[in-house]
């Protein structure tokens, strides 16, 4: 399959299961209330070392918070249940309830209740007051500047990581220009997050190593310094190739971000040095959610 | 299918027990058993049929027409259903209420919503003493659910209340949130005396300033993002709290009862 000039592989991206939440995070103006989102979802590139991967969904308007003041929908994903709880608790204790004028609200209300400031109540060392409002229990926790109001507890529901597609190029700005042009399109499509720096990453792995101590290494077949020395998936006028990584809350959501971000990519054509797109996977055995970008794109 | 309605055939002397006549107790009951069914009337039973007049057949929406004070216990143990009380209620009105609701057009006596565990009951006109508190010796009283009181109410509001929301757009009497143990009670109109008396933890917020006790400290004013969340689940009720415009979140806030625990907290509009 060739699009304004780009091929695309027949091949498949590879996703495995992972859980789910999103949590929804106030302030007394959009500025504040993203500098608490971007503090939550630091350090949270990959599960390989971060022990989750997090994102800023979107920046939500004062109408769609259950406050009424400007917010920002952030999800996380985590291989497990209990990982999962761990990360928002450490989290949002850290970074959510440091941060000035912030409030911190469940964005799934579905799914298995897990924590969020159900036991950063006690930060408030018996002066915090619950209020339970509906079927919804909040806590407010006395702080220096004011309060800090919370939901008790969020949803927690199944999900799918490690959606992807490779784009190579010509050169490594004509690679990163494609690249950001898919993530300023993929970033419109909810439910999804791209969880590495910028929503891009340069340095895509394949499983296993030489050194035993280490599950991970380069995907040299796709580095373009190794194309002469190594089994390389590289034609010789490729010399950058960058990776886009999503996770998101159903299979078809990620369907919907590759589309649009596959499609972002074959807007500039091979005319502006992008000449293919790929994915990774491994073989069909890690994961069992496949998306096969010839179909995505059909 | 119509509302199962029973209508009182006339003023009586004695008080009458309708704990018996709930949605759930009805239900699978056919119109000779329900005229059946003996109510306690003084010191004596009587059956329903030689109190009331019986009409309709949906046992899941009870109507109770020419209701006066003397009908105790209406709504007791309620699971489910509605009922609604044309004219006054008696004491015990939706005693332990489990859920359900229950609508008032009149006055309600002493004890309404008494120990009640959830569902909603919307009141007319006024309330008797110990709205939402606990039967005498208790030490918990209203643990869930919502209360709306269009008129005022009476003495000791809230008494021992430990859960739940208590709406009033009169007046509240003396000792109003006495003994309280948390929960939120809103009064649009004035307080008594002795507001919040040992309380523990629990809400009183109020519109108007009120006469506040030497063991309430004031802890200064404040702007509380609960209160649009509080307020904004107020939108549904056909009330004056549902009114954007009487919302507020700038607040004077009292801590207290300092006799007691002192986690309790009065907030008065600014």
């Amino acid at each position: 399959m060739i699009i304004n000039g780009v091929n695309i592989d027949k091949t498949f991206a590879e996703a495995f299961p992972m859980k789910a939440t999103r949590a929804i995070i106030t302030a007394q103006n959009e500025k504040w209330a993203m500098i608490a989102a971007q503090a939550m979802t630091g350090f949270a590139t990959s599960v390989i070392a971060c022990g989750c991967e997090a994102g800023i969904e979107r920046v939500l308007s004062p109408e769609e918070t259950p406050d009424g003041r400007a917010g920002v929908s952030i999800l996380i994903f985590a291989m497990g249940g209990k990982g999962l709880a761990k990360q928002l608790e450490t989290r949002a204790g850290q970074c959510v309830l440091t941060s000035p004028t912030s409030a911190l609200f469940a964005g799934i209300s579905g799914g298995k209740a897990i924590p969020l400031g159900k036991n950063l109540r006690f930060f408030g060392d018996g002066f915090q007051i619950s209020k339970k409002i509906g079927n919804k229990r909040y806590w407010r926790v006395p702080v220096m500047d004011g309060e800090f109001l919370t939901e008790a507890t969020t949803g927690m529901i199944d999900a799918v990581g490690g959606g992807n597609f490779l784009v190579l190029a010509e050169s490594q700005p004509q690679a990163l220009a494609a690249c950001e042009a898919a993530i300023e399109e993929m970033r419109k499509i909810p439910n999804v997050i791209m969880p590495f720096p910028g929503g891009v990453v340069r340095s895509g792995s394949k499983v296993g190593s030489k050194y035993p101590a280490l599950g991970a290494s380069t995907n040299d077949a796709f580095c373009p310094t190794l194309k002469g020395i190594t089994n390389t998936d590289l034609s010789p006028e490729i010399e950058s190739v960058m990776e886009i990584v999503i996770d998101g809350l159903t299979k078809e959501d990620i369907d919907k971000a590759m589309r649009a971000g596959i499609q972002a990519v074959c807007n500039l054509g091979s005319g502006n040095g992008v000449k293919r797109i790929s994915a990774g996977n491994y073989g069909g055995k890690l994961g069992p959610f496949h998306f096969h970008l010839q179909e995505i794109m059909a | 299918m119509s509302n199962l309605t029973f209508t009182l055939k006339g003023q009586t002397d004695q008080r009458i027990d309708l704990s018996p006549l709930v949605c759930q107790k009805l239900q699978n009951l056919n119109p000779e058993e329900i005229a059946g069914i003996q109510l306690q009337h003084g010191n004596r039973k009587v059956r329903v049929d030689e109190l009331f007049n019986i009409s309709g057949s949906d046992s899941q929406n009870i109507v109770f027409a020419n209701s006066n004070s003397k009908l105790d216990y209406i709504g007791k143990e309620l699971e489910g259903g509605n009922i609604t009380i044309h004219g006054d209620a008696g004491a015990y009105l939706a005693l332990s209420m489990k859920s359900g609701t229950i609508t008032v057009t009149g006055n309600t006596g002493i004890f309404t919503a008494c120990e009640m565990k959830n569902g909603f009951l919307q009141i007319e006109g006024n309330a008797g003493d110990f709205l939402g508190g606990a039967l005498p010796g208790n030490k918990q009283g209203m643990k869930g659910g919502a209360v709306l009181v269009k008129g005022n109410v009476g003495a000791r509001a809230g008494d021992h209340m430990r859960r739940g929301q208590i709406l009033i757009e009169g007046s509240a009497g003396d000792y109003c949130g006495s003994r309280m143990l948390a929960g939120t009670i809103a009064v649009m109109g004035n307080t008594g005396r002795y507001l919040g008396y040992a309380m523990r933890r629990g809400t009183l917020l109020l519109w108007n300033q009120p006469q506040i006790s030497a063991t309430f400290n004031d802890c200064g004013t404040h702007t509380l993002a609960f209160l649009p969340i509080l307020f904004a689940s107020f939108k549904s009720l056909n009330s004056r709290f549902a009114d954007k415009n009487l919302a507020f979140q700038r607040v004077r806030r009292f801590g207290g009862d300092m006799a007691e625990t002192g986690r309790g907290e009065i907030l008065v509009k600014l």
